[in-house]
């Protein structure tokens, strides 16, 4: 890299700052590209118009993560607070409002019938099963789980059972009977109480359930002993309410920013309160990726896995993408967006807007607070980012006259276009433009393991051209073993070699092709750790470097190394060798102070080591790459 | 999360025989004073369980340990009760069940199982590899009482009868083998296929099926219906689908090529096999991958599916409440060392460990004891590692050392008791040893005598 360095211009510091990609970036950003970049691109004032544009007015649109909506958390503070005062008020009031009369009724009432239900039923439905004996079996009912109407559609969430069920009958009562004195003192007193919640906190929630408590024991003091098991319980449940609902609105207020720095030590704290997956942070860091999150491996799925059942607003799907996330069983950037558009498409079909609310709104929440999860588990792609800029958009442009389940339908079917067009599609317009880059007797040249390549090489092998295939590959995920084993079972040629004797075979290669986690801005390539090392030894042998990229993995980002923004992976797969337990060399070393691990996933190769990047809109230098984000963004956001 | 619960409640085992009767059925046996089905079933509440569906054996049990249920969790969870046939084993059970079971994955727990593993570690195993079967392992208990050599032969005699035969593929993830019961005596037969597809495989012998199975539900309904001859989850169901995973001939192939064909009406079938191979490319192969492909490399039609496990962590506490020595080791356990699992369950308050109900003078409870509520106890009486019911009359100058002392039992001046199992409304008089020994309901025994590792139990009449 350092020769390259002293050679290039641009070491701008201004360029840099574009790395770490604030929002508020300056415009000047593309005046300090390299010029013959402008060169190329005519109209180059425009993009960086629109690129600002684009900043400032979707806060939601970066690559990597959504930011959530900003003012739901309050708004559902505000509800609990109004909702816990209430009955408080109502109680300080007059006896014309009823509260606690109603409330004492309440419990006997709700629990008499389920237990008429057991006491009915069991007895009848059994003489039914023992007349049949054959093994069909009737099912009793004998526990029910005993919750007013209110709960089970509830929209905007009440902290408590009860005082949600009476909620509406009194507000009304006062509305008509309360003077105007009367209502002055309840205002007061609501909002007395409204900052008394505020004070408390994130613990709003749990204080709202205790306030709950205190006015249900209340009356059950006074009830007769029984109702006091049954109080009890209920304020079980609703606290068990309130306590899922709570972490889902935080979760979609404060998910963790991806480009968060996580060697500030508050705001990692304050994203850990908030996280689902419980992440312990490796000691010892190498220092120059301390911004970026590192965890001990193998803790979170455990954990994770502990809570299955409990994460009750994460739809199936999406939990179960995110556990192979998590797990490494889905990998690649192509893979793991399909995967990801897969869930969240039966999350769609799923998804029934609550009442009071719009599906626009609330579908986009839901969907933010999926992929917040999905970021816990593994670090957004570019390519899943861009994927999720545009489902988002599809949202928002959803027009407001649509019912539900055509916009569900809309939204599904844009999915599958997406996953179509941008995937599929494009990967067989990449191969039909690389083939024609493949003669006779060429010697192919490919690093780890990259769908398009593949595609690549086998269809020009369906072709019959004559070639021969290296693949390099890398430990420690091997991921070229199963390119070589699927290569090798359809008859290529094929030669298999580590990275670290790249520079011995690439005498002998004619071309290499490459695939790419994403293309930069400014050209860069970021990809899998390695690319760049093969990219830069076949610069020096003078051989072309192909790198083959799926448009809708292009980002406006900006990035000069592979420090600012990269992932860290288990540090332990570089420490063992599987399968070779002999090699434990580093046994007992592994937290010891002045060791540091550096499992770098991603890096970025230079623009100068790449010949040409084959996309969908046709093989192009890497300095127009700029032009391709354009007018994605063009045809795909804003249309 | 798209499961359903079906708890395996059981009913009068056989293996308890001197413990548990008529009025007092197995699941609600006394663990620490609460009855073991509370344990899953709490268990399953903390986890947001909260649709559960309680099997048991016999109609009367049936009503016992509904209305049981009714009065515990009335309002916490719901709960549906269904009555099997007595010895219509687990399968049979599920198979009496299986028209009301919907859901996409069905959750078998097993009502004796006394553990802090949290069930949402199965499903979510489960889930991820999208598998036909998973079961959950745990390493084999430590039986046996600490401290008292006496019992250690016995002991050992029965844990061998627990010990499964299980193999597992070296990322430990795959079941390839399980013997269980009578078959671990005979010779161990492997499928080669499997043997062929995977390796390297891993025997061993220190690994207990727990008995919560998450259970694909299509699979299990079509086993079941195809193959109605099997009894039992553990020793039918669970080999054949371990035996038959590499060829799967009717099961799982259908299912899940039907729903995705419904699922994706809009892309073509072309684009759907484009997809699904760009999946398939880029995670990791299971053996399962590698055995349905034929060497020319095109995908063979061979159906697979998979059999996973999940590994209960050594640290987790899972025991199966299924002999007189489980039970006395749960009892000690739970009171013991693993007394987290009783900390805010108690359905009632006075379940708590050492409130000193009436002691006399000089009267000593050791550490790890429960007392239930009301029992009085006279003096210079020693407790040591025991649970005593409630209302229990203790005389003076007794000695209770590792047993179980259920409810309303009146023990005479100058007992001993040492490692037994005293059942409620039991009358013990004067004088009386018992050593190792099970006392059935309701039993008189008379003054003086003295008992060794024998079971005591009223005539049936």
């Amino acid at each position: 890299m350092d020769p390259r360095r002293s050679a290039r211009t641009v070491s701008d510091p201004k360029v840099r700052q574009v790395g770490f990609f604030t929002p508020a970036a300056p415009p000047e950003r593309s005046c300090s590209d390299p010029p013959r970049q402008q060169d190329l691109i005519q109209p180059q004032s425009p993009s960086s118009t629109q690129v600002n544009d684009h900043f400032r007015s979707g806060d939601s649109l970066s690559p990597v993560m959504i930011p959530p909506p900003p003012h739901h958390h309050s708004d559902t503070l505000h509800r609990t607070a109004l909702q816990v005062t209430s009955p408080k008020t109502a109680f300080s009031y007059s006896a014309r409002t009823v509260t606690i009369p109603t409330e004492n009724d309440d419990v006997p009432s709700s629990l008499s019938p389920s237990r008429k239900v057991v006491a009915v039923k069991s007895p009848s439905s059994y003489p039914g099963v023992r007349a049949s004996s054959v093994p069909a079996s009737e099912l009793t009912t004998v526990s029910v789980v005993n919750l007013p109407p209110g709960i089970s559609e509830k929209a905007g969430g009440g902290a408590s059972v009860e005082v949600q069920n009476d909620r509406p009958v009194r507000s009304k009562s006062l509305k008509e009977k309360t003077s105007k004195a009367e209502r002055r003192a309840m205002q007061e007193a609501q909002r007395a109480a409204k900052a008394a919640a505020k004070a408390e906190g994130t613990k709003a929630s749990s204080a709202a359930t205790k306030v709950v408590t205190s006015a249900n024991t209340k009356p059950s003091k006074a009830a007769k002993p029984s109702s006091q098991k049954n109080d009890g319980s209920q304020f079980a449940a609703s606290e068990k309410k309130v306590g899922d609902r709570a972490p889902e609105k935080d979760r979609k207020k404060d998910a963790p920013h991806p480009r968060m720095q996580y060697d500030d030590t508050s705001r990692v704290e304050k994203a850990k309160k908030r996280a689902v997956v419980k992440q312990t942070e490796v000691r010892n860091r190498v220092e120059l990726f301390r911004h970026l999150p590192q965890y001990e491996h193998g803790t979170q799925l455990p954990d994770l896995e502990t809570k299955f059942f409990e994460l009750d607003p994460m739809h199936p799907a999406v939990y179960k993408v995110g556990l192979q996330y998590l797990s490494g069983d889905i990998r690649g950037g192509n893979a793991r967006c399909i995967a990801m558009f897969q869930a969240f498409k039966e999350a769609i079909k799923d998804y029934s807007t609550p009442p009071e609310k719009t599906l626009i709104r609330d579908l986009t929440a839901r969907i933010s607070s999926y992929v917040s999860f999905l970021i816990e588990c593994r670090p957004l792609s570019v390519s899943m980012g861009n994927a999720i800029k545009f489902l988002k958009n599809q949202i928002a442009k959803l027009p407001l006259a649509l019912s539900e389940s055509e916009a569900k339908a809309t939204l599904v079917s844009d999915i599958d276009r997406f996953i179509n067009e941008k995937i599929i599609v494009a990967e067989k317009v990449i191969v039909k433009h690389a083939v024609t880059k493949i003669r006779d007797g060429d010697v192919l040249l490919t690093y780890g393991a990259s769908s398009a390549v593949e595609m690549i090489l086998l269809h020009a092998h369906e072709l019959g051209k004559q070639f021969r295939v290296v693949v390099v590959d890398s430990r420690p995920k091997l991921e070229g073993q199963l390119l070589l084993r699927r290569l090798v079972r359809k008859g290529l040629s094929c030669t298999y070699t580590h990275v670290n004797a790249v520079s011995c075979i690439m005498q002998e290669v004619t071309r290499v092709f490459l695939g790419a986690s994403s293309v930069l801005s400014n050209g860069t390539v970021y990809s899998r750790v390695g690319t760049a090392c093969v990219a830069m030894v076949a610069h020096a042998f003078r051989v072309p470097v192909l790198v083959c990229c799926e448009a809708y993995k292009f980002h406006e980002r900006v990035q000069l190394d592979s420090i600012c923004f990269n992932e860290l992976g288990n540090p332990d797969a570089i420490s063992k060798v599987h399968g070779r337990e002999d090699i434990n060399y580093l046994d007992g070393f592994v937290n010891r102070e002045n060791l540091q691990l550096l499992n770098l996933v991603y890096d970025a190769t230079p623009s100068d080591y790449v010949s040409m990047i084959i996309t969908d809109y046709g093989m192009i230098p890497p300095t127009s790459v700029p032009v391709i984000v354009r007018e994605y963004r063009r045809e795909h956001l804003w249309s | 999360m798209d499961f359903q619960v079906v708890v395996l409640a059981g009913g009068s085992s056989k293996n308890l025989t001197p413990l548990v009767s008529k009025e007092l059925p197995k699941p609600l046996l006394p663990v620490a004073n609460r009855p073991v089905l509370s344990y899953v079933l709490h268990q399953l509440e903390q986890n947001n369980l909260k649709d559960l569906i309680v099997v048991v054996e016999g109609e009367d049990t049936a009503l016992v340990v509904g209305a049981w249920i009714s009065g515990t969790f009335i309002d916490r969870l719901h709960v549906e009760i269904a009555a099997v046939p007595e010895d219509i084993g687990t399968a049979g059970a599920i198979r009496a069940i299986s028209h009301h079971l919907t859901a996409k994955d069905i959750l078998v727990v097993s009502g004796d199982l006394v553990s802090d593993v949290p069930p949402g570690a199965v499903a979510a195993t489960h889930r991820r590899h999208d598998a036909a079967v998973t079961a959950m392992l745990s390493s084999i208990p430590v039986s046996g009482p600490l401290d008292s050599g006496s019992s250690g032969g016995k002991d050992k005699a029965k844990k061998l009868g627990r010990y499964n035969i299980i193999g597992l593929d070296p990322g430990k993830q795959f079941l390839l083998h399980i013997a269980t019961g009578a078959e671990i005596e005979k010779d161990a037969r492997l499928p080669k296929r499997i043997l062929r597809a995977v390796g390297q495989m891993e025997i061993r012998s220190d690994l207990m099926d727990a008995h919560m199975y998450a259970f694909k539900r299509s699979v299990l309904q079509e086993v079941l219906d195809l193959k109605d001859t099997f009894q039992s989850l553990k020793e039918d169901v669970l080999p054949y689908l371990v035996r038959s995973q590499l060829k799967s001939e009717a099961l799982s192939n259908r299912t899940p090529q039907g729903e995705e064909n419904g699922n994706e009406k809009v892309t073509s079938q072309n684009n759907q096999v484009f997809v699904s191979r760009i999946l398939a490319n880029s995670s990791t192969p299971s053996f399962h991958d590698h055995s349905s492909e034929n060497p020319d490399g095109s995908a063979s039609t061979r159906k697979t599916h998979k059999c996973c496990v999940y590994i209960a962590s050594s640290g987790s506490y899972c025991v199966r409440l299924n002999s007189i020595q489980a039970f006395m080791d749960i009892n000690r356990d739970v009171t013991g060392e693993a007394d987290h699992l009783l900390t805010g369950t108690s359905s009632d308050p006075n379940n708590n460990i050492g409130p000193s109900p009436k002691l006399g003078t000089k009267t000593t409870v050791g550490p790890h004891c429960m007392l239930g509520e009301g029992s009085e106890i006279g003096d210079k009486c020693q407790v040591k590692r025991s649970v005593i019911g409630r209302h229990c009359r203790i005389g003076s100058h007794v000695k209770v050392v590792n047993s179980v002392v259920m409810n309303h039992v009146t023990i005479g001046d100058g007992c001993i008791i040492q490692g037994s199992v005293v059942c409620s409304n039991v009358q013990l008089q004067e004088r009386v040893v018992l050593k190792d020994c099970q006392v059935g309901a309701g039993f008189v025994v008379t003054a003086g005598s003295e008992y060794k590792a024998e079971s005591l139990a009223r005539k049936e009449k």
